[in-house]
This record gives structure tokens, sequence and C-alpha cells, in this order.
């Protein structure tokens, strides 16, 4: 449990020791409450939810959670650091599970600075707040999600390109299987219990659950067995890469 | 102790290290030679517990780095090639990192990580980011951390890659001092350190040992060992060469003078020749020829008796060729 700390510690401060952090969190910010304003038109709406704010967040995690977690296991790889951190006595899981929790909280830093806009909401009409929160659970849940894929491609690669670039994919595979357009494909040349298998499997399926201010425990139980079964795989990955 | 089984690793096809087997005591200091990829990092790599050995295993202080890595690693103090450090962070907040993991708290980990960094002269650089440092502190960085916790075993690999004269030797230093209470296993393609520093040494040639033994027992397999330089003045080389190949137990004497287009070699207007003579295998020809010398009255200018080139020695085993 302390090398878990110790390694969380180290990784969320470094985090905020480079430029990474604060680039990261100015353009979320920016790009959430633009999103919301510009495109959702927020204002013009005259309700008071957060739903145009929150119907984004799917999108842009896909771009700038693997941009948070490209390094995570890519850059220890490239720069032999992983030969320190693994003749430590510390174990596997301490280290990845440090690095990770790390990197999701981070996320959730991110996700906590954008209160104004509930704020915002709050001071304009009557939200509901039980939605608002759930909304946000369902949101640090994704984020997690996102992060788990794409630490396991980053342990893959010395690259950090490579493991943005095929993070980013994966993320988007596995949000489109349950997304609208994507789902009536199916439906049309798959029985429909095979399609909705198939949407079962998606983040945006889930997501969408939190968003109706339900925290139903499938969904709660499904992040996180995305999220065991991806870092299990980043294990065996590690396992057997890092000494390459 | 450090015990190595029948270590063996396969990468594919190619055998990087093909077993070997050695023990290291307290107070040891291994030198580990070899060409580059002859395996010596390989090596250090399972010992450290970083590589799972393809079959074969080692001890550290008893325990198995197969069955019980932490306990190993906990016992040892690793720098590894190029010695890698988080560059994002200052000098002081890594050694931080590396005592709380090491299962420091409190005021004993502020307290250690201060007095290494006075050992390893870092205390100007503490809160320095990292990847700004020279390629010497940065050394000394990995060394900090190597040493933090005061480690009965010290693995090092290529410990003084990339550092001046001064510092190299400051690191030799260091290294001799900790010695004699640790068991150090240290790795190298650079000779003279190994002359310098270590009580014994192995040469590893693809993956196997091909010698191993003190430094010096090794220098006397070379070819040159108990050979004598010799330097006269005034004498001709036909008459020299003729006269000493006589004298018992000389195997065979050739002429090393500098020829004419390099210029010669001249002492008050006189000639000088240069000969080696080498011994017969395993005999001692000094006394012999200083007693030819002498009875013929020649005039010396120089006289050495050869130690042997360890440079000669690793040349021969590691390229295929035999050491006598």
């Amino acid at each position: 449990m302390r090398n878990f700390k110790a390694v969380l510690k180290r990784e969320l401060k470094s985090y905020f020791e480079s430029p990474v952090a604060y680039v990261f969190i100015v353009i979320f910010l920016l790009a959430t409450s633009g999103c919301t304003f510009f495109i959702s038109r927020f204002f013009e709406n005259r309700i008071a939810t957060l739903e145009p704010f929150f119907i984004w967040h799917p999108w842009l995690y896909l771009f700038l959670v693997p941009a948070v977690g490209m390094r995570l296991w890519s850059e220890e790889r490239k720069s032999g650091t992983i030969e320190l951190l693994f003749t430590l006595p510390i174990t596997l899981w301490e280290a990845l599970a440090g690095k990770f929790v790390a990197a999701w909280l981070f996320i959730g830093i991110a996700l906590v600075l954008t209160f104004p806009m509930v704020l915002t909401v709050a001071y304009l009409g009557s939200p509901d707040y039980g939605i608002i929160l759930s909304s946000y659970l369902g949101s640090f849940m994704l984020a997690g999600g996102f992060l788990a894929v794409t630490c396991l491609f980053s342990a893959m690669t010395k690259n950090q390109v490579i493991s943005f670039v095929i993070s980013v994919v994966a993320c988007f595979a596995m949000l489109m299987l349950g997304v609208g357009v994507f789902t009536d494909f199916l439906n049309r040349y798959l029985p429909v219990w095979l399609s909705d298998a198939i949407s079962a499997f998606s983040f945006f399926t889930h997501y969408q659950g939190f968003q109706r201010g339900l925290i139903d425990s499938r969904d709660l139980v499904y992040f996180i067995s995305v999220i065991v079964f991806m870092l299990a795989a980043n294990a065996l990955v590690l396992e057997r890469k890092k000494a390459e | 102790m450090i015990a190595v089984q029948s270590l063996t690793r396969h990468f594919g096809s190619i055998k990087a290290v093909d077993n070997i087997s050695f023990t290291v005591g307290k107070g040891e200091i291994l030198g580990f030679l070899g060409p580059n990829g002859a395996g010596k990092s390989t090596t250090m790599k399972m010992i450290t517990t970083f590589l799972p050995p393809t079959s074969g295993t080692a001890t550290v202080g008893g325990f198995d780095v197969i069955a019980q890595p932490l306990e190993a690693r906990a016992k040892i103090g690793y720098l590894p090639e190029s010695s890698p450090s988080y560059r994002d962070m200052n000098v002081f907040d890594f050694l931080m990192f590396a005592a709380e993991v090491r299962g420091y708290d409190g005021d004993e980990r502020l307290n250690r990580v201060k007095k290494i960094m006075e050992t390893c002269n870092l205390k100007e650089v503490a809160y320095q980011q990292i990847d700004t440092l020279s390629k010497g502190f940065r050394q000394r960085v990995g060394f900090a951390q190597a040493f933090l916790h005061d480690p009965e075993y010290l693995i090092l690999d290529e410990p003084t890659d990339g550092l001046d004269p001064n510092q190299k030797q400051e690191v030799r230093n260091l290294i001799k001092q900790m010695g004699r209470e640790k068991c150090i296993i240290l790795s190298t393609h650079i000779l003279e350190e190994v002359e310098a520093v270590c009580s014994r040494a192995i040469i590893i040639g693809e993956g196997k040992i091909v010698a191993d033994g003190s430094p010096e027992e090794l220098r006397s397999r070379s070819k040159l060992h108990g050979a004598i330089t010799l330097e006269l003045i005034g004498v001709e080389a036909k008459d020299a060469l003729a006269g000493l190949e006589k004298v018992q137990f000389v195997d065979r004497v050739t002429d090393l003078t500098p020829s004419a287009a390099e210029g010669g070699a001249e002492k008050n207007g006189k000639k000088v020749i240069r000969l080696r003579l080498y011994p017969m295998s395993g005999k001692s020809i000094a006394h012999e020829t200083a007693s030819f010398i002498h009875q013929k009255n020649w005039q010396v200018d120089g006289f050495t008796v050869e130690k042997g080139d360890l440079n000669e020695v690793f040349y021969s085993l590691t390229k295929g060729g035999v050491a006598r």
C-alpha cells in the first residue's frame, strides 16, 4: 500500500511539474465550455440542465485522455526508468495501480475544475443536483475506461505517438459500438439480441445511464470491470515487454 | 553472497547468456568484462530480478530471484546502464521517492537522503531538475539511488561510462571504499578499471564465461607475461639477437627497434636497439638474461620485465583466439 501511494504521489507530482498538466486542464476547460455554449447553445435552450455540457465529454475524452495516458508506460520504457522501477522492491500491481490512479485522479482534478458550470446553471435556474452528481460520476468512470485502454496500448510501444494514435482508435471503437448510427447499421444485418449485446459493450451505452440521473450498479460494474480487465492485460504486456 | 546457477537467457534464437554460474562473496569486487553484446547487462538484469531467466536461477543473500524477487531487490542496490532516472523530477524529490519505496519514513527518510546527497556530492544541485544536469551529475544521482539503503549487494552496470577522468577516479575510489564490507559486481569494458578496482574478474564472450580469476592471474595468461624488453646502446642488432637467443629458457627474440624510416633511435650519437625476449612457457628469464648481458659487457639503457597485458588476454579470449 505504501508503495502504491509512493508511485501515485510521484506520478501525480510529475504531471504538475511539467507543462502537460496546465495545457491539458486549460484545453479541457476551454473545450468543454466552448462546446456547451457555442455548439449546444446552452443559453438559448433556456433549460437549467447540464446535459449540453456532459454530452460532449465522450468526444473530448476521446483525444484528451489518450494524451494524458500515452506516456504512462511508453516513456518509462523509452527512458529506461522502468528498469529502475521494477528493481525497486515494488510489485507490478503496485506500480500499475499507482500510475493508473494518478492519471485518473489528474483527470478528476480537471473535471472538478469545471465547477463554474454548476454555479452558472444554479444561478440561472434550479437544476436537479442528483442528475448533475450522477453525471459527474459517469464522466469520471468514462474517463477511467478510456484511461485503462490507453494504459494498455502505452505499455505496448516505446513510441508515444503510436501509443496515442492506437489508443484513440481503440477508444473510438469502444465508444462507437453503442452510438445510434452504428447500432442502427448493426440492427439491419444482425439479429437484435446480437446487436444489443454488442452495444452493451460500449462506453457510450453505459455513460448514458448516468446522464439520466441513474446510478445503476450494472453501469458501475461495467466500467470497473473494463478497467480491471484492461489493467490485467496491461500487467501481462508489461511482464513480457518490460525488458525489450 | 550472490550465487548464480546455470543462468541462461534466450532472445528468440539468440543465446544472450548461456549457462553461466559463479558466486561472489562479501568483500569481493567482481569485474564483469566483455565486448559489447557479450551478455554482461543481460546477466545483471537477471540477478536484479528485472529480466526472468529462460532457465537457471540466482540467489542474492539467500533469496531466489525468481521465487522471492521483492526480498532480493530489497538487498540490492542497482545502477542500470546509463543510469536512468525520472528526468522531470529534481534530485531531492527523486531520492525521496526512492527512500520512500525503500521503506523509510519521516525523519529517517529525510536524513538518509541528506546523507547520501553529501556522500555523492549532490547538495549543490539538490533542487535542480535532473534533466538539466550534466552526465556526471546524473551518474551520481544514479549512485545515490543505488547506495541510499546501504545495501549489502551492489550491482553496477558500467558505472564510469561517460565520465571524465577525474570523475572516473572519484567513482573508483568510492567503489573500492564500499567494497570492503559489501559484495559488488560491476561491468565495464575498460580494462584499466578492472585492474584498478576489482579483486576478481570474469570475462564473458558470446554469453559464456571464458575466464575467471584475479586481474593478475588473467594478465599472466598473456603471451607477454614474463617477457623482457631490453634497450642496448652501441650493440649490433645481429650480434645481440644471435647471442640472446641462446640464453637458457629464452623461446625467441624479436627486434623492436624503430626503423630508420620511423626516425630510428639514437642516444649520444650511438645507435640504440630495442629487443623483446619471450620466455619458454612458465619460465623466468630475467636472471639468465641479466648475467648474459653482464658477461658481454653491453651497455644497457632499459630492462623491463613485462607483467602481461590484459588487453591482449581480453582480445584473444573474446575473439576466439587462444591465450596461453
